[in-house]
């Protein structure tokens, strides 16, 4: 184990290396660029035995790993904003495929105005395709979920693509600490991939082809059981992957000072980390508040928000919103209560288009609602 | 052969994989065996395999699998082959 400091984006070029995938194939955008560039490097300095395909956009780099992944293949590939959306119908076909590709989704608005800061409507837009979805919150939660997604995506009760989402700039170009285990370490907790299925020449199957209507329902409701199976798989790697390297980030979501707590924050990735400091001068001013960290948005936590919420009202943050509704983390955690407790939540919509957050911004929002005078949603700090 | 029992769409290959396709066809290929040549054409184009070559080198349609396409009556040198609209049964 040893102790680097890097920038989000290298630290995960790092990690994809040591996960040793057999095929990466990825296109430059940024924020993301410099994951792709970190691997080239990789491939130049003679780091890296997989293959390496230079593809002429998003959709072939998706593409490139469906196909790599369905000959049984470990993939790696790694996007953004306008990429990520140009994939959209690959990622559909990754996950119906049931194959178990890892990708990095760095953060970042979707134009026009044309905007490269942190924004989470490009990946939230994704939420529907099927594939599993973390946000993370420090350079060290990159570097272990992309391990662990590899893990998570090939066991053979999941066996669905994974996409690891972190911030642009926020963390993508912030250097930190990241512990490192050796190449050793991750061999024996990462082994080869075992694949369900693959195309073989020597054991010709069609994959992909035309299915009757009979047939196709049980084809997405596998892939909906094998989320509701990744709910419990997620905290036994965490807690694996702890016992082994010490580091931990929660599981599906991260508790933070939510004991004796009459409100708890909700709220993902960088902004999940900005609202500890927020928590911890609250509390030192004697508000009983908590946070709850997304960590997974997809499989969604529906089971600890609605534990969350027979202790304390809620408040939600999105930095996303799906327009002609609300904030989608809003939406989903008032659905995860529905039936069961009457808990009020609030919700703010708030640093969109990468507009900085601070901790006494996350302050004022929820002094607002703890005061009594907020109800619903609203947009924080917002001209015009 | 080896199966999979990954929940995902898998076709192995087999005869008639698809079910019996013979009955998408409109138009049926009805071949002429006396002006015939035996030149193998039509079997080299069927996209569908169901053009058959019998023992004395003689040629065949599977009707069960032809969807009447069409291309072997437009590749026959000979035009030995004829596309006839089919009544539904």
């Amino acid at each position: 184990m040893r102790t680097i400091i890097d920038t989000g984006n290298k630290i995960a070029a790092l990690a994809a290396k040591m996960a040793k995938p057999d095929v990466v194939a990825a296109y430059p955008i940024t924020p993301q660029t410099t994951v792709v560039e970190g691997i080239a490097e990789y491939v130049e300095r003679g780091e890296f035995d997989g293959d390496y395909i230079c593809v002429e956009s998003e959709h072939s780099a998706m593409s490139a790993c469906i196909g790599a992944a369905a000959a049984g293949a470990r993939t790696f590939t790694a996007t953004s904003a306008h990429g990520l959306l140009l994939m959209h119908e690959m990622l559909h076909w990754a996950a119906l495929a049931r194959l178990p590709i890892v990708m990095v989704n760095v953060n970042r608005a979707i134009g026009p105005g044309w905007n490269i800061w942190s924004d989470q409507n490009d990946s939230i837009a994704q939420r529907d395709t099927g594939w599993i979805q973390f946000y993370c919150s420090s350079n060290q939660e990159i570097f272990d979920t992309i391990i662990q997604s590899y893990k998570l995506a090939e066991h053979r009760d999941i066996q669905l693509p994974v996409m690891v989402c972190y911030d642009g700039f926020i963390l993508s170009h912030t250097s930190l600490p990241v512990k490192v285990p050796e190449q050793k370490e991750i061999d024996d907790f990462l082994p080869k991939r075992e694949p369900r299925w693959i195309l073989d020449v020597d054991n010709p199957i069609t994959h992909g082809n035309i299915i009757m209507p009979k047939d196709y329902p049980p084809v997405r409701k596998a892939m909906q059981d094998a989320q509701e199976r990744a709910k419990k798989l997620i905290p036994e790697i965490s807690k694996e992957w702890r016992d082994r390297f010490g580091t931990y980030h929660g599981d599906l979501i991260e508790r933070y000072r939510c004991e004796d707590a009459d409100y708890i924050l909700l709220s993902m990735a960088a902004l999940g980390a900005e609202s500890k400091v927020a928590i911890d001068d609250m509390r030192k001013n004697g508000l009983k508040i908590g946070l709850a960290r997304i960590r997974v948005f997809r499989p969604f936590p529906r089971e600890d928000i609605l534990s969350l919420a027979k202790e304390a009202e809620l408040i939600v943050l999105d930095r996303c919103i799906s327009i002609g509704m609300e904030g989608v983390l809003f939406s989903e955690v008032k659905a995860s209560l529905y039936g069961n407790v009457d808990t009020k939540v609030y919700g703010f919509i708030a640093g969109l288009g990468g507009k900085d957050v601070t901790y006494r911004d996350i302050r004022e929002m929820c002094e607002k609602v703890m005061s009594g005078k907020y109800e619903g949603y609203g947009w924080y700090d917002i001209e015009g | 052969m080896k199966k999979y029992d990954v929940v995902t769409t898998i076709s192995y290959p087999r005869k008639g994989a698809m079910g019996k396709t013979g009955s998408w066809r409109v138009f049926k290929p009805i071949l002429n065996k006396e002006r015939c040549v035996k030149c193998l054409r039509c079997w080299i184009f069927c996209p569908e395999g169901t053009i058959t070559i019998k023992p004395d080198g003689s040629i065949d349609i599977d009707y069960e699998y032809c969807k009447g396409c069409g291309v072997c009556a437009n590749v026959c040198a000979v035009k030995a082959i004829t596309m006839e609209r089919e009544e539904k049964k």
